[in-house]
């Protein structure tokens, strides 16, 4: 499914190109933490970043990786920008190619947005969060920072607690933990997980306790004020009391269980501040700064070679 | 107009009964004679069909045709054109145009462009409601006064019960069915695929097949209230195929249509992102394709119909949830249905009648049989010569073609309207 030239999903990745690029992730976590961040692999090349929906830590998390390889970063901001006025996805393409842009990171609101600007642009198009679809690289650089406490992936069990009818980052993180052998499960309200997720290879539970016991790794999502609005789920304090991962909820899982959240976070409405900023629990920081490396991992992948 | 006379031909005259070969003599634009050997009357020019099937032109009961207000989609003419090269004589064209079908002008309008194709009779359906706007009851006297065959908002679901049981009950001072996109709206809204794991894979909204079941069953309360006379269209779900079977067996004016996408293909088809499978209702699981198939062959569906949905290159280019749904479908109606002959699910005589006789007793029409004194709107094809379906080289303009890159078996020879070709050569 992936073509080879771009990263448009974890679905279909095979486990050795997954495996290859956490390791080369790991290889940058290195570099950038000794402080030897300037790179010429991507000198001359340029790296534009369209997003279509606002986003801080992605877009800027991209943008540092490319400029520590040494790509020309354009940051193509769609609020200036002719999409606001009329222009189709493919009249920007056809603008892309015309500046010769060669690696195009995308973030849109629609499911396979950047799937339809891969077929017409010469850029290699690297998904950074299309609607409900994917978010490849979250996945990569949640997988990361597991493998970094964990030392693997195999065996392990990953609850992914919240909004995953909404949330590309809980459809990513499934193809990707599934296919390198860890155990998922979902935890949510029934109106918020979607229909026949179990097909994807994962458990699906209602309730925390039963959710989490057990549990290596806890996952919380993002839970939108929109959702409340649409009436998925009755209240913000409704779902706090059932589905809010707090002190009481982590001690279900594992004893030494780790906390995490793609972020933004609503404190108080799935996650609560004393398990988001636990230093012994949370690793909420860490995949921040893991995603940086995994970004690196991800361009210097695309510029050499492709993925297969 | 000269005269004409098919030789060495199979006659597959489903409404009288008749699948023989034989010979076919048309006169002044209409059925003279068939038999077995007709001799050679004079003046008479003889077409030597090679023992192609020679059937009534086919009655195309459901497809939008771009006019009025759509026409950088399709035309009149543009349609009727691919029509002609699908073997359609006859089109039962949709209201929700712009304007829409609610005014009796519009509905004459449209009759007489058809008239001006030469080739392609056009049966107006009348909205139901103003504007197919779901909210008022449209004339549907002065509607079916000016010709409407039978009264539909389009693509847009009836939604208010209400407003429902209202138009069967008022219809049934005029006759003509109500056409129902069945589709329960709070449930369809926004939804770009069949509710399961494939939409739930791909992050597309969603709508669960019972939204189609749901509605039928509400409708076949209502007629069953009103007495008034109600069909389904494109019916694509096993759930909404049992209720209309039951209904059937019990009597009620209830009928159904399908159309060739619903029983030869499935929701993979989208997969990817493919926006030329992006149809509204959604295509559905395998398992429901299945019973489409089978209601063809089991009499439960009444016709075939092509649900043509003329779209511009643009309205696919987008993101898969914002493309605008809908194949076209007139040039494939009848391969693609003889594709379920050649699976051995259907027989070649029942095929033909779903595409000819049975839609057009439903829209009150004369076409669709080769009976003596019958206008002679004829098509003539070759049951197993193959073609590939090709998106741009389709006839007519919209190249929308939910069957891209298919190998079909089933190509029209030629096509004739009251007795003159207008397809083949």
């Amino acid at each position: 499914m992936n073509p080879p030239r771009h990263l448009l999903q974890i679905e279909g990745l095979p486990p050795s190109e997954i495996a290859a690029l956490l390791e080369l992730a790991e290889s940058y976590v290195l570099l950038n933490r000794s402080g030897q961040t300037e790179r010429d692999l991507l000198h001359g090349r340029t790296l534009i970043t369209l997003f279509f929906e606002d986003s801080t830590r992605t877009r800027t998390s991209f943008e540092l990786a490319g400029k520590r390889l040494g790509a020309d970063v354009i940051t193509m901001s769609v609020a200036t920008s002719s999409v606001n006025k009329g222009e189709t996805l493919l009249d920007t393409a056809a603008t892309l190619n015309a500046m010769h842009c060669d690696l195009l990171v995308v973030r849109h609101a629609q499911s396979g947005a950047p799937a339809l600007l891969a077929q017409k642009v010469d850029a290699a198009v690297i998904n950074a969060g299309d609607g409900t679809h994917e978010h490849p690289t979250q996945a990569l650089l949640d997988a990361l920072t597991i493998c970094r406490h964990r030392g693997r992936l195999e065996g392990l069990v990953v609850a992914i607690c919240g909004d995953v009818l909404h949330s590309r980052v809980a459809r990513s993180n499934i193809h990707l933990l599934t296919s390198m052998g860890g155990h998922v499960r979902v935890v949510g309200p029934p109106t918020l997980i979607p229909p026949a997720i179990e097909k994807m290879g994962v458990e699906v539970f209602h309730d925390m306790r039963a959710g989490l016991a057990g549990a290596d790794i806890v996952m919380a999502l993002r839970l939108q004020k929109e959702r409340m609005a649409r009436g998925l789920v009755p209240s913000a304090r409704e779902y706090f009391r059932f589905w809010g991962l707090d002190a009481e909820r982590l001690a279900y899982a594992k004893s030494d269980a780790l906390v995490m959240h793609p972020g933004p976070m609503n404190r108080g409405v799935e996650i609560d501040s004393a398990v988001a900023d636990d230093p012994e629990r949370s690793l909420i920081r860490e995949q921040v700064e893991m995603g940086v490396a995994v970004r690196m991992a991800v361009l210097d992948t695309l510029s050499r070679r492709g993925l297969s | 107009m000269s005269d004409v006379l098919f030789h060495n031909v199979r006659l597959l005259d489903p409404a009288g009964g008749v699948d023989q070969p034989g010979e076919l003599l048309v006169r002044e634009g209409r059925i003279a004679d068939s038999g077995q050997s007709l001799g050679r009357p004079d003046g008479v020019a003889v077409i030597d069909g090679n023992g192609a099937v020679l059937c009534p032109g086919l009655v195309d009961m459901r497809a939008a045709l771009g006019e009025p207000g759509f026409e950088y989609r399709e035309t009149i003419a543009s349609a009727a054109t691919a029509a002609a090269a699908g073997g359609i004589t006859t089109v039962a064209a949709l209201p929700d145009s712009a304007p829409a079908v609610d005014d009796p002008a519009i509905a004459r309008l449209l009759i007489a462009r058809g008239a001006e194709t030469g080739s392609l009779d056009i049966l107006p359906y009348g909205a139901v409601t103003r504007g197919c706007r779901g909210e008022e009851m449209a004339e549907l006297g002065l509607l079916r006064e000016a010709g409407a065959v039978a009264f539909t908002d389009g693509t847009r679901a009836i939604g208010p019960a209400r407003l429902m049981a209202l138009a069967l009950s008022y219809l049934r001072g005029f006759g003509g069915r109500i056409v129902q996109h069945a589709q329960e709206p709070s449930l369809s809204e926004g939804a770009a695929a069949t509710r399961g794991e494939l939409a739930t894979r791909l992050g597309l909204p969603a709508v669960a097949a019972e939204a189609e079941a749901i509605m039928v069953a509400r409708d076949i309360a209502l007629a069953r209230m009103t007495r008034g006379a109600v069909h389904f269209a494109h019916v694509s779900t096993a759930a909404a195929l049992d209720l209309i079977r039951r209904a059937k067996d019990e009597g009620l004016a209830v009928t159904c249509d399908t159309a060739p996408p619903y029983f030869d293909l499935d929701e993979t088809a989208i997969g990817n992102f493919r926006t030329y499978a992006k149809l509204s209702p959604p295509l559905r699981a395998a398992s429901d394709r299945a019973a489409v198939a089978a209601a063809l062959a089991d009499g439960t569906i009444d016709a075939v119909a092509s649900d043509h949905q003329p779209r511009d290159p643009d309205d696919k280019r987008l993101p898969f949830a914002q493309a605008a749904a809908g194949g076209s479908g007139l040039a494939t109606l009848l391969a693609v249905t003889l594709a379920q002959v050649h699976g051995s699910t259907l027989d070649l005589g029942r095929a033909v009648a779903l595409l000819t006789e049975r839609p057009a007793r439903l829209l009150g029409s004369a076409a669709g049989t080769l009976a003596r004194g019958a206008a002679a709107d004829l098509c003539l094809f070759d049951p197993g010569a193959a073609w590939l379906v090709e998106a741009g080289k389709l006839p007519g303009k919209a190249q929308n073609t939910p069957f891209d890159g298919r190998l079909l078996q089933g190509r029209v020879l030629g096509t004739w309207k009251a007795g003159r070709r207008v397809f083949g050569a």
